[in-house]
């Protein structure tokens, strides 16, 4: 035994611990169904390996990691996968998420799987990779992916590991029961976590309530090779918490914001220890845990070992609950557990206890009263906070205060809550004023981020224009130094660069003809003009305005020479099928959107109601005259292709069906490994694909659009 | 030595100009819903009193005195606030433009502040020299800043406390400036002076 | 009559030397710029979307700092209005609804079998959400937009819906306590903007 600190404040809540200690661990009968969500631990969620339908065995992987912060998840029994999408999990806002839920087959059959035999030979980061893989996450409650905690030894230096026995909650004994029963999963965990993070220190934490564990782990420990000390800290809530652990054993704080790695501890739970023996030495992954059932409404409270999925209905009938005794569910513990409303809710990989409890057990809460800053919270407060400030702040949304009081420091024992005199929902007050300012920093950066691309965007546009504008000035100045070459008598290159091409040589003359039509108009304005005003030249302006004319006609002519020589698929035999149904549309939204105009004006009596519907009969004409075009043309392309023998539709039908089934078929291909199932697909799939373009050359003959 | 000190003392705690002699009352009614306002404001108003109650002094001693003019103390004391007023919100909004417009109103108005003028013109009742008149503005402003900052302080907290409705805002406030006030006077007799 | 004309002479010797003081102050002193309108900027949501009558959210800042009402932008909300109250040291005041209502976060989405490729609403997009060229297909990269509402209007075949944003697990918040019962019997009833406001 060594030394042992304290940390400030702690309260000292009847333990309740007793009720469920007096049977040995049961492995909870097999369930029906199970429920696997896809997060059950901090950082991504798992993506699913498997489809519905699939057999899967006891230990497969169901669902991957999906990025550095992430943990795998394994079929907890052998059985079919019914599906995968929403389903209610354990998560105080009481919404649904993806969950995969297998119906088991009641055979348990394991897949292949084996231990590691010599981890020490193995790479560090392979035997990591190998914990990862067995998708082990802390069990004590937060979840957090073993497998980054582990490699904090790469950029870390860690000289003291923790091992977290303290289940400093009430009601809560799986942690001690797994210590009575498996203290040597215990040790063989410590020993690769060791291995792995070689600290020169490693201690248990563990509460002096606990004194059977506390002996079979001394008798387990005797004779280690390894510098493990048994701390026994005295029963107080909440120092099972990380870092009132860390202060209890060391004297050291954490720094806020900080993790325990930064001062060189790293912390693991008893039950996360446990399993990275099993998932180390028999590759078992993780797929049970250790569950309290306990409560004033369950017949026998004992601690069940449990597949994760197992609904809670399950485990609550494995202990005889008495249905009508039972007033709350609560998953977790008293202090920091949540209240779930129904118990088809799932285990999940930190769901340490289930708490069934009868009205007396745990009455609703009193109502809360105004605050009469007796600094009750204050002295209790683990984390040194100032609960009285915080919850001013938080209730008069000054969140900035909040911040700076530490908020982000709080665990959220409810500690405070706890000493409360008042009866008020201290830790609800901080959790609402926690999601607000993260929604306020989300939105914050949302913001920022939205500014930078407007600016952006801003700035691009701008570029554009300049670009524009250069070009513009140098084409300015390539036509005034040929106008300039022209008159010059020099014979020049074509006006128009590199008019090779038959489209540019149309656009050429497009224009030409557009500027003899402008020069024509001026002339016969300016001949008007002085025919009116009696002045000018009228000769010489009534010359000007016949030049023009026959400019006009032959630049014209020229135009329409071009347009019908080149007519290289650039005539269309018949109206564009495609242009008439965006046409149609197009006269649709038109029409809608003068509909609304016109139901605002009238809602608001605005003025020009007239002109409005004016408008609105001529769009609705014009939507009927689109709308007809195109079933015109529609049916005249039927017609053209049944004239031919061929029914259109019934070979657009074919043909996509055809497409679906290469698409399919290809699928499938990417699918199979198995040699010989391949190179059928691969037949079906080189006939299929023929088929399909047989179709589709069919269909272009029949639909040149 | 000790008459300097005896000056600070009386200005400060026993004569403290808002909340003994209610002088000033608009700034410490009005800027005193933030801590950091309140902060800004009662630098500002340091600023403003030493400078002003020298400078009058000055104009007094120098020139009005001299000349027989003490007639027109009143109007020459205004001119000397008026600039130096106006010269500290152009420090105050180059060096710090989220003060300037945190202060807003407040900081030009500290020309018409009764505690500025008073001290100018409580020096030549009280026959002040140079050094006297030094501190006793200065700690005359000394004592209008912990006043602010203290009340500030105490609006802050009363803010998101449970006032009942009708007294939120200016009635507690009111309120709480009177109780101050109270416990302010107890300063009485400390110092004779 | 001497008297007179000293005290007048003197009265004018100071202004004119206090008058030369602050001449030289103001230039000595001058404030370049409105820094105010970064600040101001920097609190608006950034959405460009005009609802507060400018075109965009820059000129609105540069319009608070001149003196507008800072309750016009209903994208931002009365969590904005606060922020602004709080910075500017003036009253939050509840949101113009001329201007619009808070309106749960939308997201644009574009019924791609209806879209014609014209990139009217790529033009239209102040923060370039939406991906797309002439004659291909255009979609909204989700995460980039700010629910602005600016491409619904420009969309000659109005394939585009505002979808409001779900609430998932992931950004789900916790509900603020219930509010205690009013033990003072004079506050039943009573009050309730002031309430409203104190919280």
């Amino acid at each position: 035994m060594g030394k042992v600190f304290a940390f400030h404040g702690g309260i000292h809540p009847p333990e309740n611990k007793k009720q469920s200690t007096r049977t040995p661990i049961r492995k909870a009968p097999l369930p029906k169904l199970l429920y696997l969500p896809l997060q059950q631990h901090i950082g991504m969620a798992a993506s699913p390996m498997v489809n519905v339908g699939d057999r899967v065995l006891k230990g497969q992987m169901i669902a991957e990691p999906v990025g550095r912060i992430s943990a795998a998840l394994h079929a907890p029994t052998s059985g079919i996968v019914r599906s995968i999408g929403p389903h209610p999990v354990p998560h105080a806002s009481g919404l649904d998420s993806d969950c995969i839920v297998i119906e088991s087959d009641g055979q348990d059959e394991w897949i292949e799987h084996q231990g590691i035999e010599d981890y020490t030979r193995l790479e560090p980061a392979a035997l990591i990779e190998h914990i990862r893989r067995c998708g082990v996450a802390g069990m004590g409650g937060a979840g957090f992916p073993t497998d980054v905690k582990l490699h904090l030894g790469d950029h870390h230096i860690v000289n003291t590991l923790i091992i977290n026995a303290a289940e400093c909650e009430p009601y809560i004994t799986a942690d001690d029961m797994l210590m009575r029963e498996r203290a040597h999963e215990i040790l063989g965990g410590i020993r690769v976590i060791s291995h792995l993070l070689k600290p020169s220190h490693i201690m248990i934490g563990i509460e002096d309530n606990k004194s059977h564990a506390i002996h079979t782990l001394e008798s387990v420990l005797k004779g280690c090779e390894l510098n493990i000390d048994i701390r026994v800290v005295p029963t107080k809530y909440p120092s099972g918490g990380e870092r009132q652990l860390i202060e209890l054993l060391t004297g050291l704080e954490v720094p806020s914001g900080g993790i325990p790695a930064d001062i060189g501890i790293v912390c693991q739970n008893v039950g996360t220890t446990a399993a990275v023996y099993r998932a180390v030495h028999f590759g078992e992954p993780l797929i049970s845990r250790i569950v309290t059932v306990t409560g004033d409404a369950v017949a026998q409270p004992q601690n069940l070992d449990a597949l994760i999925g197992t609904p809670f209905a399950d485990l609550l009938d494995a202990a005889h609950v008495y249905e009508n005794k039972l007033y709350r569910l609560v998953m977790g513990g008293p202090m920091m557990g949540v209240t779930v409303e129904h118990d088809q809710i799932p285990v999940i990989k930190t769901t340490n206890c289930i708490i069934a409890a009868s009205e007396d057990e745990m009455p609703p809460a009193p109502p809360e009263q105004p605050c009469i800053r007796c600094n009750m919270c204050e002295q209790v407060c683990p984390a040194t906070l100032l609960p009285q400030q915080l919850y001013w702040f938080a209730k008069g949304r000054e969140f900035d205060k909040a911040k700076h009081h530490n908020l982000f420091d709080c665990i959220e024992c409810g500690a405070c809550a706890y000493v409360c005199p008042s009866s008020i929902p201290l830790v609800q007050y901080y959790r609402f004023a926690k999601s607000e300012i993260r929604t306020e920093e989300a939105e914050q950066r949302k913001a920022d981020h939205a500014r930078e691309r407007f600016e952006a965007r801003q700035a691009r546009l701008e570029r554009e224009q300049e670009e524009k504008e250069a070009r513009r000035k140098a084409r300015a100045e390539e036509a005034a130094r040929a106008q300039q070459a022209r008159k010059n008598g020099e014979a020049t290159a074509p006006e128009t660069a590199a008019a090779d091409q038959p489209v540019q040589e149309t656009k050429a003359l497009k224009t030409a003809a557009a500027v003899a039509r402008t020069k024509l108009k001026k002339a016969q304005k300016a001949l008007d003009a002085a025919r009116e005003s009696g002045e000018g030249d009228l000769q010489a302006l009534e010359d000007a305005l016949k030049a023009a004319q026959t400019g006009a006609d032959k630049a014209q002519q020229a135009l329409e020479q071009a347009e019908s020589g080149a007519g290289t698929g650039e005539a269309a035999a018949g109206p564009d099928l495609k242009q008439l149904k965006t046409a149609a549309a197009v006269a649709r939204t038109k029409l809608k959107k003068a509909r609304d105009a016109l139901k605002n004006a009238e809602d608001k009596g605005l003025e020009g109601i007239d002109k409005l519907r004016a408008t609105l009969t001529t769009l609705e004409q014009k939507a009927d005259e689109a709308e007809q075009a195109f079933k015109a043309a529609e049916q005249s392309q039927l017609d053209a292709a049944a004239a031919q023998g061929v029914d259109l539709k019934q070979l657009k039908i074919d043909a996509a069906l055809a497409r679906a089934a290469v698409t399919k078929l290809e699928r499938a291909l990417a699918k199979t490994e198995d040699e010989q199932a391949r190179t059928e697909i691969e037949t079906e799939l080189t006939a299929a694909r023929d088929k399909a373009d047989q179709l589709n050359q069919t269909l272009q003959q029949h639909e040149p659009a | 030595m000790t008459d300097f000190l005896l000056i600070l003392i009386s200005t400060v705690l026993v004569n403290n100009f808002v909340l003994v002699q209610f002088l000033g009352l608009c700034p410490f009614m009005g800027v005193s819903n933030k801590l950091e306002t309140a902060m800004g404001m009662s630098l500002a108003t340091t600023f403003v009193l030493t400078l002003s109650s020298v400078c009058s002094y000055l104009v007094y001693s120098a020139l009005l005195k001299p000349f027989g003019l003490e007639y027109l103390q009143t109007i020459a004391f205004i001119l000397v606030i008026a600039v130096v007023v106006q010269f500290t919100e152009m420090v105050v909004h180059k060096t710090s433009p989220m003060l300037y417009k945190l202060l807003g109103i407040f900081l030009p108005l500290i020309t018409t502040n009764c505690a500025v003028l008073g001290v100018a013109l409580l020096n030549i009742k009280k026959q002040n020299g140079f050094v006297e008149s030094i501190a006793y503005g200065f700690g005359a402003a000394v004592g209008f800043s912990m006043a602010l900052v203290l009340f500030s302080a105490i609006r802050e907290r009363i803010a998101v406390a449970d006032v009942p409705v009708p007294f939120r805002g200016a009635a507690i406030g009111m309120v709480t400036a009177g109780l101050m006030s109270l416990a302010f006077m107890g300063f009485a007799g400390l110092v004779q002076f | 009559m001497t008297t007179v004309m000293t005290a007048i002479l003197i009265l004018f010797g100071l202004a004119v030397v206090f008058g030369i003081i602050l001449g030289y102050a103001s230039v000595r002193f001058r404030v370049e710029g409105n820094p105010i309108v970064d600040q101001i900027d920097a609190l608006l949501p950034q959405t460009q979307c005009g609802q507060c009558g400018y075109p965009g959210c820059r000129p609105y800042a540069e319009a608070i700092a001149n003196g507008d009402a800072i309750n016009k932008c209903p994208p931002g909300g009365q969590s904005i209005i606060e922020a602004l109250a709080d910075l500017l040291d003036v009253e939050a005041i509840p949101l113009d609804a001329e201007h619009g209502e808070e309106k749960p976060k939308m997201v644009a989405f574009i019924r791609e079998d209806e879209c014609i490729g014209c990139t009217k609403c790529i033009q239209a997009c102040p923060v370039d959400a939406i991906l797309g060229a002439a004659k291909q297909m255009h979609t909204v990269i989700t995460d980039e937009c700010t629910g602005c509402d600016l491409c619904v209007e420009p969309c000659p075949v109005d394939c585009i819906d505002m979808i409001p944003v779900e609430t998932t697990i992931a950004n789900w918040k916790w509900p603020a306590p219930a509010e205690s019962r009013n033990l003072i019997a004079t506050d039943r009833g009573r009050g309730e903007l002031q309430q409203q406001e104190a919280h």
